[in-house]
């Protein structure tokens, strides 16, 4: 039986600030529905339906207008025409369209790879023309193993690495909360998983060495820098190193995509999160021979696509992500 | 005499055919009748099969993705790279060299996959 205590926590029975049935459902991550923030090292859960209209609400406890907005969206997979989804073009405008509801527009959005599906010139031009219609004013993208298909990266690196070092990786600040776009999709090597390799570590090094360790930190690559499930590849080789150089900060969030479906995971201060993708869903790890397009039932299919709205409070070194499905 | 003239023929189809083989530059069979052979693997379900391919010298290998996402073929050692390979696209090499080539999809490097030429 759930109890409504004060500041709107669920579950605070030790009276410790720890929500611990909350922190369960924060792990599982049902999808929509729980609001899950990290106040001051504490994680608390809020049900969705005790929040107003208005981010400000009431006010105390819950998270103030967010001073920092973006969505995450991801596997838009341009040309991709199969069973699984045969308009993918359609999906990504809702997923478009669910961005332009949200009540706090986002100031910008990160794209976490595979925009394309066969790095074909007019499927990056659909996936752009599409985003136009986002209410965020910019697209930071980071590229998938799908676009970067017959040249090593060199279209992507045109398209969307201007001013990038390498492959396509940098970095940039906002309202004192510092983006790094990691690529970890080129010289793959056989049996391997995603890899960062050696220079684009040592810039990763270099990038945040005179940061403040309170500055908050967000990383975005394709690939997850967290093992999920080597056997199908979710995981990048040397992404311990990459969270080595980042340990000492208070606040790191980790946000990928590839797998094309949502899951978290928090370890001390880090944050992992993986997107669902706006064009086809993918099995959960071992549920199926292999990775590839899982086939739904077409009125399930926007159940299990979707954007990610991530929110940052100043002064609480923390980010709110909310997962919402297309349906 | 029916014999005589048909071993004539059969003399004369292979000086025919042995000029025909002097004619054409890089052919490496000795017969005139040995063809060339082709042996396909069907790329599926993110597999390469056979998984394990053993070959005679001048084999042809033909690769067809059977899958619904692309896949490439790109030999470990370099010796070979397809372009991306969508639903039904294939892929063909011709090994002309004896030796073992280890090759994997570069969009989803745990699939690996061994041709062995002997």
């Amino acid at each position: 039986m759930r109890e409504k205590e004060k500041d709107g926590l669920l579950n605070d029975h030790d009276h410790d600030g720890i929500d611990r049935r909350g922190f369960l459902r924060c792990m599982a991550w049902a999808g929509t529905g729980v609001l899950c923030v990290l106040q001051g090292g504490v994680l608390k859960s809020y049900a969705l339906s005790t929040m107003s209209g208005s981010e400000s609400g009431s006010g105390s406890a819950l998270p103030a207008a967010g001073e920092l907005s973006f969505v995450q969206i991801s596997d838009s997979h341009m040309g991709f025409n199969k069973a699984a989804n045969p308009d993918v073009a359609a999906t990504l405008k809702a997923a478009i369209d669910k961005v332009n509801g949200l009540a706090v527009p986002p100031e910008f959005m990160l794209h976490t790879g595979d925009i394309s599906h066969l790095s074909k010139p007019e499927e990056f031009d659909t996936v752009d023309q599409i985003l136009k219609g986002s209410s965020a004013k910019d697209v930071f993208f980071v590229p998938g193993e799908h676009d970067v298909l017959n040249d090593e990266g060199k279209q992507y690196l045109e398209r969307y690495g201007k001013g990038a070092k390498g492959a396509g990786w940098y970095s940039f600040d906002k309202r004192g909360v510092h983006f790094v776009g990691l690529v970890n999709v080129l010289n793959l090597k056989a049996g391997g998983l995603g890899t960062l390799g050696q220079e684009q570590l040592d810039w990763l090094k270099a990038d945040v060495k005179h940061l403040k360790h309170s500055t908050p930190i967000v990383v975005f690559a394709h690939i997850p820098l967290w093992s999920i499930y080597p056997a199908w590849g979710w995981g990048t080789e040397d992404s311990s190193q990459a969270l080595a150089y980042l340990k000492r900060f208070g606040s790191v969030t980790v946000l990928n995509g590839h797998i094309h479906q949502t899951m978290q995971k928090i370890e001390g201060r880090v944050t992992f999160h993986t997107a669902a993708s706006t064009a086809f869903p993918q099995p959960q790890p071992g549920q199926a021979d292999s990775p590839g397009p899982m086939k739904v039932p077409a009125e399930k299919l926007r159940s299990l696509l979707g954007i990610t709205d991530v929110r940052y409070v100043r002064g609480q070194h923390t980010l709110a992500i909310v997962d919402s499905s297309l349906a | 005499m029916k014999r005589i003239v048909s071993i004539g023929a059969v003399l004369v189809a292979c000086l025919v055919g042995l000029v025909g083989l002097g004619a054409e530059p890089g052919a490496i069979t000795a017969s005139s009748e040995a063809k060339r052979d082709t042996v396909d693997v069907k790329i599926d379900n993110f597999t390469f099969g056979p998984q394990e391919l053993s070959v005679p010298v001048g084999t042809t290998v033909t690769w067809t993705n059977r899958d619904d996402i692309p896949h490439t073929v790109v030999s470990t050692d370099k010796v070979f790279k397809s372009k991306v390979l969508d639903t039904d696209e294939t892929f063909s090499f011709t090994f002309d060299k004896a030796g073992t080539y280890p090759y994997f999809c570069s969009i989803h490097p745990k699939m690996t996959g061994k041709v062995v030429v002997q």
